[in-house]
């Protein structure tokens, strides 16, 4: 469209200004979006970044002290603020420079982050050898290596073969701790859920009042025979908790006080100042990739976050195995079986509004209906033995789910109905014409043509259903769940189970974790990753959409 | 799949042989199909209506008023031949128990009235009871006021215990203070009227006698070897300034106030905090001329008053502070139970309601917060003169003149449920006014909950404002531009990218602006507002520029790419927003702004408010509104554009007289959708506010919203409970409103789809 340059209007009459202001108004929209995603992707892909460790030497109040550690966040202050503050500073400047320095060794310092001004720091220096270590507990650790003891005793190492044996020793922790998760997680796992399952078979027997010894019998057998087995397990495991803690090492922290460490709680060791580019880009890969396959630690604050993702995108397949059916059932039959008229109409107008409604209302219903009623009354019928302990009458994996299934089912109608509106006429009549029944020509012709419609109602469920938290806070999801889902004990798939959801962690962490500051960068990381299944899901349903497009081309041009 | 197997015979038609069978199979299918499909379709729907209905449903049993049905009816035998002086019932509503004139309490089966036992609590005395007092309703602790001029304590009990088949409940009677009534140090002169007040610290009476009122003050030491065993000190007895005769007296429960009923209905009100020197605040009247007391009583928790008169009217008084920190005892409300001259009061044990009995043989419900009369039902043809209530409000047992007791089943479940209390301004209990206020629960069990909607609602509409405040400009100037100007290149970029907004979990943007905006805004807030100042200041003169500068220029770049040379000008002129920031604060605020809002506007800061809000939940919501509105614009035919553009309209002109006219319901229905979604969003709320539920619209103050008091409460709350259903009640008025909103906008939506379709 050409803006009129050739009238001589004046310029706030041609109408040019508005015109921009309405450009205006589209370049901030997109700033905005494209800024929070930079955000988010700097934030959470800087955070495996190994950052440089600083020793600095600082004047605070007078005193000098040393400080080990990152430098998180520096930002331009005013001068009188940071004196206000009860600072002492001297400078020219108006503005000063204020840094956030994470100085970790929660256990020795009781604090795990800083403040520093530019003009107080006397002297910054990058020393090579200092050594960074993640631990099972108490957050990260800044200091000097200096010694690494065997059963308490000091191995006597030279500089190079120290750095080695300190590698090789914590790769021997690291197959302990591996053993010991396996024990503890899978075999006795499946000791405590088999166990578990006697005691509810014991207590249905008693409450259908059997007085049949041999069954009784049977359950205290097996019931032995699993404690005997616990036993054995019990016995190894601690004989792997002893081989565990035979190493320790002997670290210098900032101010040079001395502490000892046991290997058994590092996780992981490294001198960022020491790493080559190659170095960093290997251990970014690592971190990462720990970071999505890992359990979470220290109250979510630390660690993997692997539970979550398993448990939104199992959420979300669920809901989807749900949704379809239903929802398209309901848009032919919308469409196509039920009579046009005012009550089609009004059907319609409110299917269309349900996709508005606030998705904390269907949390509600979520809640008071399949948990408490029908979770109730399936508790009643089929698991009484459990009782008082609810089965299903708790939140758990299928409510959220089917809450989410409901939530979405107006965006799989609208979409499905759309797909069906454009079929043409003459296709249906054509089938029927030919002698094909109703159910033929919609098996047959109308519904392979409006599968695009129905991938891009599905798309969109999902990523509507992805990012949904609010109700399944009502149903099910929690901030951590002792157990997955889907795993080896029969009938593997547990949809009672409570489950852990991104999106929950994020809020978890973010707003309910006792050290917000030190979670913070967990939470960008967190919240990238949210980002991106939410784009896989969504490319994977385009694609499989495009590739329907493109098969079902020639139907739609005829 | 049989569906194949029947194409494969379809494929080779034999036009001459008509195969019954096939066509069977196939008409049965289609039929199946159309059943499944049918039943399907309805089901789904089905299951979209139940929603409402089942809010509906959980909601509606909190306007339903009291039952009272009818469970037996017996006459005192013989050995409860003593007039009654209280009835109580324990906890599983199984026994009661009855004290009489002669200090003998009877426990019996409240159902059959079959005795359990009696025991004689002044055996082998000769002194009676001349008046009684509660000393501690919670706890069963009762008071004996003697002729003797002592004070017996004793507590009726009732221990559960579980034997072969069932539990049983076994009644006895102990005495906190010693089987040997207290001597107050009186001398042997009958006391007349009484009144205990029991806590920790000690032990406070009033008495009148003959020889006037007194307040005795007791205080507790307990023992150095045990804690439990406790010696009382007498530490005061004075004489109260006090020339009438009360008829009934009332200790608060933590001992600091004191109220006299005289005969004429006159509370006397004083401050016994020093217990030796009672200080006399007030006489204060609220019964009509001509009328006369019948009942005086505390409702739970000791704050308030009842004071019940002989034309059945019940008045409630507490104790209000006006501006200058005094308290003044203030008539709050009025019910009324009939006609008929009230005969009792009875409060409830764990709630703020009580029941009235009359004369006529009535009983009435009533609930104060919520000043809800919820039933009057008449019991017993003769007057009633006793009432006594199972502890879960779940029984009664009432005793009339002629010595019939009846005992009735109580089915009141949710009395503090009213539409006044949910949505009117009530005035609770130690509150200076009548106010708003939503506060559901506390750790003690006489807390009076309020369960006002109002602030909430205010909270939601305060959220969705700012929002839509910031949202509405950007996203329907932006989809104007985008729809009318743009380049359709560019337009094929931006309106997906913007789209993507809407796939954005909104956790991560309540995430953000809770975590990242908040200390941001909060640091750099005069940059904050230099931006909305500074950025449109900029965009202008950027315009500005380019009309003046030269055509060879300006006609290298193709119009509509106008948004994206102002890529760098909206960037400068924030970041320069933003740099300014720390000159303006010290130039314009005195160095601090938020400190410059507090002194000089009066104006509070939360870290955590409107402003935040509105800027997060506006990005949330700028997607639905721009996707919408760029889609009415977009669909004007553009024949009617070309037309005006042909007789000489500069593009501006067209786009405000032709094309958005026909656009503006379509415009209106974005808004309505934002509004809705706005009204709705969750998690932003809850992680951007600081979920206080004030009533204040300033921008920036935080606010609480229906939606995030929903997330927060309901997975605490009992379900079943009143807290439970008014959360239900908050869910349901969400889901009208936000249905509301769509429907406008649907409706207005479909009506523009018809236009457009006929010109």
């Amino acid at each position: 469209m050409p803006t009129n340059k050739y009238h001589k209007d004046p310029f706030y009459k041609s109408g040019t200004p508005w015109i921009w202001l309405n450009a205006g108004a589209v370049t901030i929209s997109v700033i905005m979006v494209v800024g929070l995603l930079a955000l988010i992707a700097v934030r959470g892909l800087g955070h495996f970044w190994p950052k440089t460790v600083y020793e600095i030497e600082y004047l605070d109040n007078k005193v000098t002290i040393q400080i080990i550690g990152e430098r998180v966040e520096t930002e331009e202050v005013l001068k009188q603020r940071i004196l206000e503050s009860g600072i002492a500073v001297e400078s020219d400047d108006e503005l000063i420079e204020r840094s956030l320095i994470k100085v970790g060794n929660r256990d020795f310092l009781g604090v795990d982050f800083m403040l520093t001004v530019e003009p107080n720091e006397l002297q910054v220096d990058k020393p090579k050898d200092v050594l960074v270590l993640e631990r099972t507990q108490w957050g990260n650790f800044y200091g000097y290596l200096q010694q690494i003891k065997n059963n308490g005793e000091v191995l006597n190492l030279d500089e190079p073969t120290k750095w080695q044996e300190l590698a090789s020793r914590l790769e021997r922790v690291d197959d302990l701790r591996d053993r010991i998760e396996h024990i503890e997680k899978v075999e006795i796992g499946r000791i405590n859920y088999q166990l578990e399952k006697l005691r509810l078979k014991k207590r249905g027997l008693e409450l259908d009042e059997s007085t049949d010894e041999e069954k009784f019998q049977a359950i205290e057998d097996k019931r032995a025979e699993f404690n005997a087995d616990y036993e054995v397990l019990k016995s190894e495991l601690d004989a792997l908790y002893r081989e565990m803690s035979r190493d320790s090492v002997t670290a210098k922290i900032m101010n040079g006080k001395e502490v000892e460490i046991m290997l058994a709680n590092i996780v992981k060791a490294y001198r960022p100042n020491a790493m080559s580019l190659g170095e960093k880009i290997i251990f970014y890969i690592k971190t990462f990739w720990g970071f999505i396959t890992d359990d979470p630690r220290e109250a979510n604050t630390e660690g993997g976050i692997f539970p979550a993702i398993f448990g939104t995108v199992l959420t979300v397949m669920l809901m989807s195995v749900v949704v379809m059916p239903f929802g398209v059932i309901a848009a032919i039959y919308l469409r196509e079986y039920a009579k046009q008229g005012f009550l089609t109409r009004l059907v319609r107008i409110s299917v269309n509004n349900l996709a508005g409604v606030p998705s904390i209302v269907y949390g509600v219903f979520g809640l008071g209906f399949f948990v408490y009623v029908v979770g109730g009354t399936i508790d009643e019928l089929f698991y009484s033995a459990a009782l008082p302990a609810p089965t299903f009458g708790s939140g758990g994996l299928l409510w959220a789910s089917l809450t989410l299934a409901l939530l979405t089912v107006p965006v799989v109608i609208v979409a499905t109905e759309e797909g069906l509106s454009r079929i043409p006429r003459s296709i249906r009549e054509g089938s029927l014409a030919l002698g094909a029944t109703k159910a033929e020509t919609l098996w047959r012709m109308i519904l392979p043509m409006t599968s695009p419609a129905i991938m891009t109602g599905l798309i969109l469920s999902i990523a509507r259903a992805a990012g949904e938290v609010a109700p399944l806070m009502l149903v099910g999801v929690v901030k951590l769940a002792p157990s997955l889902p889907l795993d080896g004990n029969a009938p593997f798939v547990h949809l009672d189970r409570k489950f852990m959801h991104l999106g929950f962690h994020i809020y978890d962490v973010g707003f309910q974790s006792p050290n917000v500051e030190a979670a913070r960068p967990l939470v960008y990381a967190t919240a990238l990753i949210l980002v991106l299944v939410i784009i896989i899901l969504n490319l994977a349903a385009i694609y499989t959409r495009n590739h329907l497009r493109e098969k079902y081309k020639d139907l739609e041009q005829n | 799949m049989s569906e194949e197997s029947g194409s494969t015979k379809l494929v080779i038609p034999n036009p001459l042989v008509f195969d019954r069978a096939l066509w069977r199979r196939r008409s049965l299918k289609d039929l199946l199909a159309r059943y499944l499909v049918g039943a399907g379709g309805i089901a789904v729907i089905g299951s979209i209506i139940l929603i409402f209905l089942f809010l509906f449903m959980v909601v509606l049993p909190l306007f339903k008023g009291a039952e009272l049905h009818e469970l037996s009816s017996y006459k005192l035998s013989n050995s409860h031949s003593e007039a009654t002086l209280l009835y109580s019932i324990e906890e599983q509503a199984e026994i009661a128990m009855r004290l009489d004139r002669k200090g003998v309490v009877h426990f019996f089966y409240v159902d059959s009235g079959e005795l359990i036992e009696s025991n004689d609590l002044l055996a082998g005395s000769d002194a009676t009871i001349s008046s009684w007092a509660h000393v501690d309703a919670e706890q069963n602790f009762i008071g004996l006021g003697l002729d003797t001029g002592q004070v017996l304590i004793f507590r009726h009990e009732y221990a559960l215990q579980y034997g072969d088949e069932k539990r049983e409940i076994i009644p006895s009677i102990t005495y906190p203070y010693g089987n040997l009534p207290l001597a107050l140090e009186l001398g042997e002169q009958a006391l007349l009227s009484l009144a205990v007040s029991d806590n920790e610290d000690g032990l406070t009476f009033f008495v009148y006698t003959e020889s006037g009122p007194r307040l005795i003050n007791y205080e507790k030491e307990s023992s150095f070897l045990d804690e439990d065993e406790v010696t009382l000190e007498l530490t005061s007895q004075v004489r109260l300034p006090y020339a009438d005769t009360p008829v009934k007296a009332l200790l608060s429960p933590e001992r600091e106030w004191l109220y006299l009923l005289n005969q004429k209905g006159t509370v006397s009100f004083y401050d016994i905090r020093e217990k030796d020197e009672p200080i006399h605040i007030e006489d204060i009247s609220v019964l009509e001329a001509g009328h006369l007391p019948t009942s005086f009583e505390f409702l739970l928790g000791g704050i308030s008053l009842l004071l019940a008169d002989d034309h059945g009217n019940i008045h409630q008084l507490f104790l209000v502070r006006n501006e200058d920190n005094v308290r003044h005892l203030t008539a709050i409300r009025n019910f009324k139970s009939g006609a008929a001259k009230v005969s009792s009061i009875t409060t409830e044990r764990l709630r703020k309601g009580f029941l009235a009995t009359d004369v006529d043989g009535n009983i009435s419900i009533f609930h104060t917060t919520a000043s809800r009369h919820l039933l009057t039902e008449n019991i017993s043809s003769n007057a009633l003169l006793h009432l006594g209530i199972a502890p879960r409000s779940d029984k009664i047992i009432a005793e009339d003149v002629t010595g019939q007791v009846h005992v009735w089943e109580l089915d009141s479940e949710h009395p503090e449920a009213s539409l006044s209390s949910i949505w009117g301004k009530v005035w609770y209990e130690s509150y200076p006014e009548p106010d708003y206020i939503w506060q559901s629960s506390s750790a003690s069990s006489d807390f009076e909950p309020k369960f006002s909607l109002t602030p909430l609602t205010f909270g939601t509409f305060k959220a969705a404002f700012y929002a839509m405040l910031f949202a509405m400009p950007l996203a329907i100037c932006g989809a104007i531009f985008t729809a009318y100007f743009m380049a359709p290149k560019m337009r094929s970029v931006v309106k997906p990218s913007i789209e993507i907004m809407a796939a954005l979990p909104t956790v991560i943007l309540g995430f953000l602006a809770g975590l990242w905006l908040a200390p941001y805004v909060e640091v750099n807030l005069p940059g904050v507002f230099a931006i909305l100042l500074l950025v449109p200041l900029g965009v202008f003169s950027a315009s500005f520029v380019w009309w003046k500068l030269p055509e060879t220029i300006t006609n290298k770049i193709t119009d509509g790419w106008q948004a994206a040379l102002l890529f760098p000008v909206v960037l400068f002129f924030a970041w320069l927003s933003l740099a300014l920031s720390p000159w303006l604060e010290q130039v314009l605020f005195d160095g601090n702004m938020r400190l410059w809002l507090t002194d000089t506007l009066g104006v509070g800061y939360d870290q955590r408010n409107a402003l935040i809000i509105g800027l997060t939940m506006g990005f949330a919501v700028i997607p639905i509104i721009f996707s919408i509105s760029e889609d009415a614009v977009f669909s004007v035919p553009k024949h009617l554009t070309s037309g005006s553009l042909a007789l000489g309209a500069t593009p501006w002109q067209s786009l405000v007289h032709v094309v958005l006219p026909s656009a503006s319901p379509g415009i209106f229905s974005a808004t309505m959708i934002g509004l809705g979604r706005a009204v709705g969003e969750t998690m932003i709320v809850l992680m951007a506010t600081g979920n206080t539920p004030v009533m204040d619209f300033s921008i920036f103050e935080g606010m609480r919203t229906l939606s995030a008091n929903v997330a927060v409460e309901l997975p605490e709350s009992e379900v079943a409970s009143t807290h439970f259903r008014v959360l239900f009640l908050a869910s349901l008025v969400l889901f009208i409103f936000t249905f509301f909103f769509n429907t406008i906008a649907e409706i207005v939506r479909q009506r523009l789809r018809e236009k457009y379709s006929s010109l």
